[in-house]
Order: C-alpha cells, then sequence, then structure tokens
C-alpha cells in the first residue's frame, strides 16, 4: 500500500475533521483501492466478489420476502403462494431468493475448488482458509432452514431427517432436538424457529466474511503460481484493475442467474415442495438441494446411523484440515504434475458422489457410493500427505512479472509488458 | 499479592483474592441465570405439552390386516390389526437373525397379540415407512430402504433399532388409550 505512496489523503475541510476521528475512507482506499494485487490472477479470482454480490442479493430478496411471509405452520405454505400470486413482483423475489441460493453455492463451490487447486490453503493464508470453511458451513446451515420455510412436502422432510440426524449425537443429542423442535416432533414452533435463525444466520455470514477479507488483506491474494509477492512489480493497484474485473464478471455471472430466474425458476427445485407439508406421509424419494448432494450420499453410504452423521460432518470439517495435510511446499498445482491429476480426479469424485446423492439407496449406487467416500476421504489422508512427500515439482517461474513476461525480462520494467501492467502505478518507492 | 505496610495481607488468603473470587463466582453464576431463561424459552411450551394429552383410539373399526394412521404429540403411530399368519411368522423368527432382538412377546400387550401399535416413523431418520412392502411384508422405509417386519421390528438397515412402542394402555378390548401408562398419563 505504501510501497504505491498512494495512500489517503483527506483533501477538504471536512474529509480532514472527519477522517482524524475515524479513518474509515483510508481504511477502504487501502483496501480496495491502493490494495496491492498479483497482477496474474485469472477470473477464478473474481468469485470471492462474486459472492459478496450473491450474499447481498440473498439478504436483500430475503428481507422483502420477509415482509410478506407468515412463519407459522397452518399460514407458511399459504402465504408463499399468496407472494407468488398476490404480491406485486413477489414472484421475482422468491425466484431470486430460491435461485440465488443455488447460484451461491454454483460460486462457492468454483470459489472452494479455486483455493483447493492453487494451494491458497497453505502458509501463511490458514486462518483466512478456515474462517472460508466456517463461512461454508453457515451457509448450509442457512441454506437448510431456509428451505424449510415454504413449508411444503419436501420443507417438512427435510426438516424432519436433518434434526433426526442431530439426534443421533450421543448422551445430549434428544436434548439438543427436542430445543431445536419446540414440540414433540417438527411442527409450528418448530418453523418458527427455523425462520428467526434463517434471518439470522446471513447476518454472522456478514460478519466472518469481514474477517474472511481482513485476513486475506493480512496476507495478500494467493495468484496462479503460488509463489509469494516479491516487488512492486509484481502486482498492480486494486482499483481500477481488481474492481473492474469483478464488475465485469459479476455482471456475467448475473446473465447465468437471470438465465434460471426467467426461464428454469424450478428447475433446481423439487415439484414435491408445492404439496403442502403432510406428517403422514413421505414424499417417494426424499432429495436434499443439489449443493448438499455429494454429503447426502456420503451420509447413506454408511449402512449405520451414527457412523453415517460422522462421516457426513467429518466430510465437511476434514477441509478445515487441509493445510497440515498436505506436505507439498509448492502452492500452485501448475507445477505439480502428480497431484495436479488427483485433484481431478477428487473433482469429479465429488461429482459422481452428487449424481449418486440423487439415486435411490440399493443396490450398485450404496456400493458405488461406499467407493467415493472411501476415495473422498482418501484425497484428504493419503493423497494430500504421500503426494507431497514423493512428487517432483516443475520448476516454479523467478517471480509473478516472470510468469507473466517469460524469462529474463523482469528486469526491464519499461517493455514488453503487456498493456495492462504498464499502466501500473509506480512501484519503485 | 504485595505486603502491606501493616503487614495485614497475605500471599494467599488475602482480601483482594477473595474479592478475585467472590466476582468471579457471582459473575459465573450471573451469566448461568442470565442465559437460562433463553434456552428454557426453547423446549416445548405449556400450551404443547398440554396438547400432548392422552388419546382414546378405537380399535373396533379396523379390520384385519388394516393399518390405521393416528398422530399423538405430532408424532405418526401405525396401529396394526396383524393377521395370524403375520403374528406366526412374527413369533417364529429366531432372535439371532434379528438385528435389534425382541421376541414378539414384548412387542404386544399380553393377551392382545393380533395388535400392534408402533410409532410411524423409521429410526433411521423419521421417514415414513410403507405397509405391507418388502419381503417380510412389515414396511419398507422409501428414504434409505430399511425394512421392518410385522412386528416392526427391523430386519435390514440402516435404520438401527425396531419402531419404537409408544406408552398405551388396553381399556377393554376394542380401546386403547395412548400415552398412559401404569395407571398415569406420561410426562
Amino acid at each position: 500500500m505504501s510501497a504505491h505512496g498512494t495512500a489517503y489523503v483527506p483533501k477538504s475541510g471536512l474529509a480532514k475533521w472527519f477522517e482524524s476521528r475515524l479513518p474509515l475512507v483510508g481504511l477502504v482506499h487501502s483496501s480496495f483501492v491502493s490494495f496491492p494485487v498479483p497482477r496474474n490472477l485469472n477470473y477464478f479470482w473474481t468469485f470471492g466478489a462474486i459472492l459478496i454480490m450473491m450474499l447481498g442479493v440473498q439478504i436483500a430478496t430475503g428481507i422483502w420476502l420477509a415482509m410478506h411471509y407468515d412463519p407459522s405452520a397452518n399460514a407458511a405454505f399459504n402465504s408463499v403462494e399468496h407472494i407468488m400470486r398476490d404480491v406485486n413482483y413477489g414472484w421475482l423475489l422468491r425466484y431470486m431468493h430460491a435461485n440465488g441460493a443455488s447460484m451461491f453455492f454454483v460460486a462457492v463451490y468454483i470459489h472452494i475448488f479455486r483455493g483447493l487447486y492453487y494451494g491458497s490453503y497453505k502458509a501463511p493464508r490458514e486462518v483466512l482458509y478456515i474462517l472460508g470453511v466456517i463461512i461454508y458451513l453457515l451457509m448450509m446451515a442457512t441454506a437448510f432452514l431456509g428451505y424449510t420455510l415454504p413449508w411444503g412436502q419436501m420443507s417438512y422432510w427435510g426438516a424432519t431427517v436433518i434434526t433426526n440426524i442431530l439426534a443421533a449425537i450421543p448422551i445430549v443429542g434428544d436434548t439438543i432436538q427436542s430445543l431445536l423442535w419446540g414440540g414433540y416432533s417438527v411442527g409450528s414452533p418448530t418453523l418458527n424457529r427455523f425462520f428467526s435463525l434463517h434471518y439470522l444466520l446471513p447476518f454472522m455470514i456478514v460478519g466472518v466474511v469481514v474477517l474472511h477479507v481482513w485476513a486475506l488483506h493480512v496476507t495478500g491474494q494467493n495468484n496462479p503460481t503460488g509463489i509469494p509477492i516479491k516487488s512492486g512489480k509484481d502486482v498492480v493497484a486494486f482499483t481500477p484493475y481488481a474492481t473492474i474485473k469483478d464488475v465485469f464478471a459479476a455482471a456475467v455471472f448475473m446473465i447465468f442467474f437471470a438465465y434460471w430466474i426467467f426461464y428454469q425458476p424450478n428447475y433446481l427445485g423439487h415439484a414435491d415442495n408445492y404439496v403442502p407439508a403432510n406428517p403422514g406421509v413421505t414424499p417417494k424419494h426424499i432429495v436434499p438441494e443439489w449443493y448438499f448432494l455429494p454429503f447426502y450420499a456420503i451420509l447413506r453410504a454408511v449402512p449405520d446411523k451414527l457412523g453415517g452423521v460422522i462421516l457426513m460432518f467429518g466430510a465437511v470439517l476434514i477441509l478445515a484440515f487441509a493445510p497440515w495435510l498436505d506436505t507439498s511446499r509448492v502452492r500452485s498445482s501448475n507445477y505439480r504434475p502428480i497431484y495436479r491429476q488427483f485433484f481431478w480426479l477428487f473433482v469429479i469424485v465429488c461429482i459422481i458422489l452428487g449424481w449418486l446423492g440423487a439415486k435411490p439407496p440399493e443396490g450398485g449406487y450404496v456400493i458405488a457410493s461406499q467407493i467415493c467416500t472411501a476415495y473422498y476421504f482418501a484425497h484428504f489422508l493419503l493423497v494430500m500427505p504421500l503426494v507431497g512427500l514423493f512428487e517432483t515439482p516443475n520448476r516454479l517461474p523467478g517471480s509473478i512479472l516472470e510468469s507473466v513476461t517469460g524469462p529474463g525480462k523482469q528486469v526491464d520494467s519499461g517493455s514488453g509488458m503487456p498493456v495492462g501492467a504498464a499502466a501500473a502505478p509506480p512501484s519503485k518507492g | 499479592m504485595a505486603i502491606t505496610e501493616s503487614g495485614a495481607a497475605k500471599p494467599d488468603g488475602s482480601r483482594r483474592d477473595f474479592l478475585f473470587l467472590a466476582t468471579g463466582a457471582a459473575l459465573a453464576v450471573g451469566t448461568g441465570a442470565a442465559a437460562w431463561p433463553f434456552v428454557a424459552s426453547m423446549a416445548p411450551d405449556a400450551a404443547t405439552v398440554a396438547a400432548g394429552a392422552p388419546l382414546d383410539v378405537d380399535l373396533a373399526p379396523i379390520q384385519e390386516g388394516q393399518i390405521i394412521n393416528v398422530f399423538w404429540r405430532g408424532k405418526l403411530i401405525f396401529v396394526r390389526n396383524r393377521s395370524e399368519k403375520e403374528i406366526k411368522e412374527s413369533q417364529d423368527v429366531k432372535l439371532t437373525e434379528l438385528i435389534d432382538p425382541q421376541p414378539d412377546s414384548a412387542r404386544v400387550k399380553e393377551g392382545h397379540a393380533k395388535w400392534l401399535v408402533v410409532y410411524g416413523n423409521c429410526t433411521h431418520l423419521g421417514c415414513v415407512p410403507i405397509g405391507h412392502q418388502g419381503p417380510y411384508q412389515g414396511w419398507s422405509c422409501p428414504c434409505h430402504g430399511s425394512l421392518f417386519d410385522a412386528a416392526g421390528r427391523v430386519r435390514r438397515g440402516p435404520a438401527p433399532s425396531n419402531l419404537p412402542i409408544p406408552p398405551y394402555v388396553f381399556e377393554g378390548d376394542t380401546k386403547i388409550r395412548i400415552g398412559e401408562e401404569g395407571g398415569k398419563a406420561v410426562a
């Protein structure tokens, strides 16, 4: 920041008066204007901004939906239909919110796999990365709670299945379940508190996102080479370079988002959720939303209730240990010929698990789920530690600049640089 | 702890240490007392508890082989009028073959072997099993494939245990009261 000589200097009298009392503008300036960004970032690095945008979309549409929604078991289903039929643009707000949740997960999965591919979880970014895992857990809880609110068949049975999962916890499970239900089974008190928590958690996500961005701005961003910033020549200023790139990527993502809202608004949901909740009949197939399917497949792969629950939660929590399970000192998989292949195998296994999660729990599907579950955990517990020990990485470039301009040119900063790079702020100071 | 000029304060057992511990204890108790109403308010409320009073079920209209659904405390309960064949098969199973071994006599009330009363949610994750389905002709769960026999006993996982039996008593031959046991309503 100061290396660029572009620290915020208040000009007007009022700005100086305010800055000396609360240096807010200076904080924003150093974090989002003059902040140094590696010059070689690709478009996978725009998903952080896209995720912040989606969080904003979800909070805004959610607050407006709550103005019309009635969280009691007798009225919830009808109030959602009221939103769809009577409220001006209610259909749009609801479709934005429902599909927005899916788009939020599309973006977060790309963001997570980007971090795993480029080794963004390794030192010194462990805390940054674990904060991300916490955000992901909060997102999962929020999405589950939100899906129960329309009080359709999938809402009711989803709530029943998940609260029964918690009852598998030894000793305290039944107490936790009773406190969540507020009764002897899933019912109106359950729906009321789920609505309250669904409204609360997004603001907790906002809080952890602030910590996540703070940690990011302490360690600086990783980049496709995985090598650290060595000089001012390796970076460009956040504004305008990253800002404009993030805005462009967010606009493209919004086109994708709009396609679902306006052309396939119910494709990612379940028809059964347009049937009011009925405690006496289970839908033929209880299937969670697509973004939970891999974990659902893991849950069903184990023919033991507690074991399945442990593995399912373990599958998320094991992500938090990646910084210490991966023994390689090279961050980016671009320079790891063996691990790179295992990485893509892991991605494929995750997608197959998702496919299996939507299939009925019988015969070959169960066996395939068991094999994929074993591989999922083996990736973290065997592949990450062992490949790092035995693999010979490719030669790393000397610097981020060299990776962009080719070897030997890094000294000559005046020529042979890409157009964007030539406009970089002065970095000699 | 510094010793004062008068020499009254000792390194341990001083008034300051006492104040420190007392303040800490008051803080801990106060925090717990303040947190308690928040946690307790999430437990089933008085109206919900009142609505969970015992429920009378008339068995007379239930035909042989029929399963009816009743709700008590928001929970689904199956009442099944078992055929002679179903009773015999349930009694003849070797206990060593069972995942959660229980003789048929422990699943019904003495002298009322044809009436099976069980909770209607699978012990795996709470889905509603479908009656008269699967190789044991008891129940088959559509969610994760658990199978139950005509005594509500689990015969194939992932369900870990038999369908639980709610508290109930017979009041005559054709009436049961669910939610009562040993002459008084259950908590």
